[in-house]
């Protein structure tokens, strides 16, 4: 019973976060504001389609030189703390992305020159599953990943 | 958005400043919904940069897959003690709030 109730909510949560993107994205905001929001990245469910759309390529080498730090057990998933480093040399952007959200792609980091390879943030996990980050060098592509398990969903905020 | 919606640190060690920063906002996805069963319209920052002295540091993009209150954390070198660190921010509603902090 619970579950089947837990279901229903999840399904209903998929449609309405694509359209509550696109309301919140195409349709309520001025233009300008948006013209450097990468919609289609935050948008796409796939991995390969979010990075073309993002990064300009689609091709990934997983990387011993991203380290991501992460609870392995998150027990509130609205709020997880995570921390991206990498000391790859010239990386240009990363990327932050959790796998099983409806919205998978969470965040992206341009880097100005000088900025070393380290961001910090705290993202939502819907349920249990990777954490991806994604760092551009020298147009490629290198990632890493760690499992969070969640106790809480974080959907609910 | 008032200023004070933003608490943000630049300290500078070895070299390296460590900026830290809490922005206040709450980071709707537009997929909740309220205890009426409507949906929740996304309210969420979407664009995050800093800079000092006309040098841009980062540009965050975001979704509302961040967290209410954002925490954001970054490290850049070549600045000294006294240079401002500056955060703006602009949400999908058009909004927008921006901080100056002095680096210690």
């Amino acid at each position: 019973m619970i579950n089947n109730k837990r279901r229903l909510l999840l399904q209903g949560s998929l449609t309405a976060g694509a359209l509550g993107v696109a309301i919140g994205a195409g349709l309520l905001t001025p233009h300008s504001v948006l013209a450097a929001w990468p919609e289609k990245a935050f948008k796409a469910k796939a991995m390969p389609e979010m990075l073309m759309e993002l990064m300009g390529v689609d091709g990934v080498e997983e990387s011993g030189d991203i380290q991501i730090k992460a609870p392995d057990i998150a027990e509130n998933g609205a709020v997880v703390p995570v921390t991206i480093t990498t000391n790859i040399a010239g990386a240009e952007s990363i990327a932050v992305i959790a796998v099983n959200n409806p919205a998978p792609l969470i965040a992206s980091y341009d880097l100005g020159e000088g900025t070393e390879g380290f961001v910090s943030t705290r993202i939502k996990m819907g349920k249990s599953g990777d954490v991806v980050a994604v760092v551009k060098s020298g147009g490629k592509l290198y990632s890493a990943r760690k499992e969070v398990k969640v106790t809480i969903g974080g959907c609910g905020g | 958005m008032a200023t004070d919606s933003i608490k943000i640190r630049a300290q500078l060690k070895d070299g390296v400043t460590t900026v830290k920063a809490l922005m206040t906002h709450p980071m709707e996805t537009g997929a909740r919904k309220d205890k009426d069963g409507s949906l929740i319209p996304a309210h969420f920052i979407q664009e995050v940069s800093c800079e000092a002295g006309g040098r841009k540091l980062l540009t965050a993009h975001w979704s509302g897959g961040v967290s209410k209150n954002p925490y954001l954390s970054f490290k850049f070198g070549g600045a000294s003690v006294g240079d401002l660190v500056k955060l703006s921010w602009m949400d999908n509603k058009g909004e927008s709030a921006s901080a100056e902090a002095e680096i210690n």
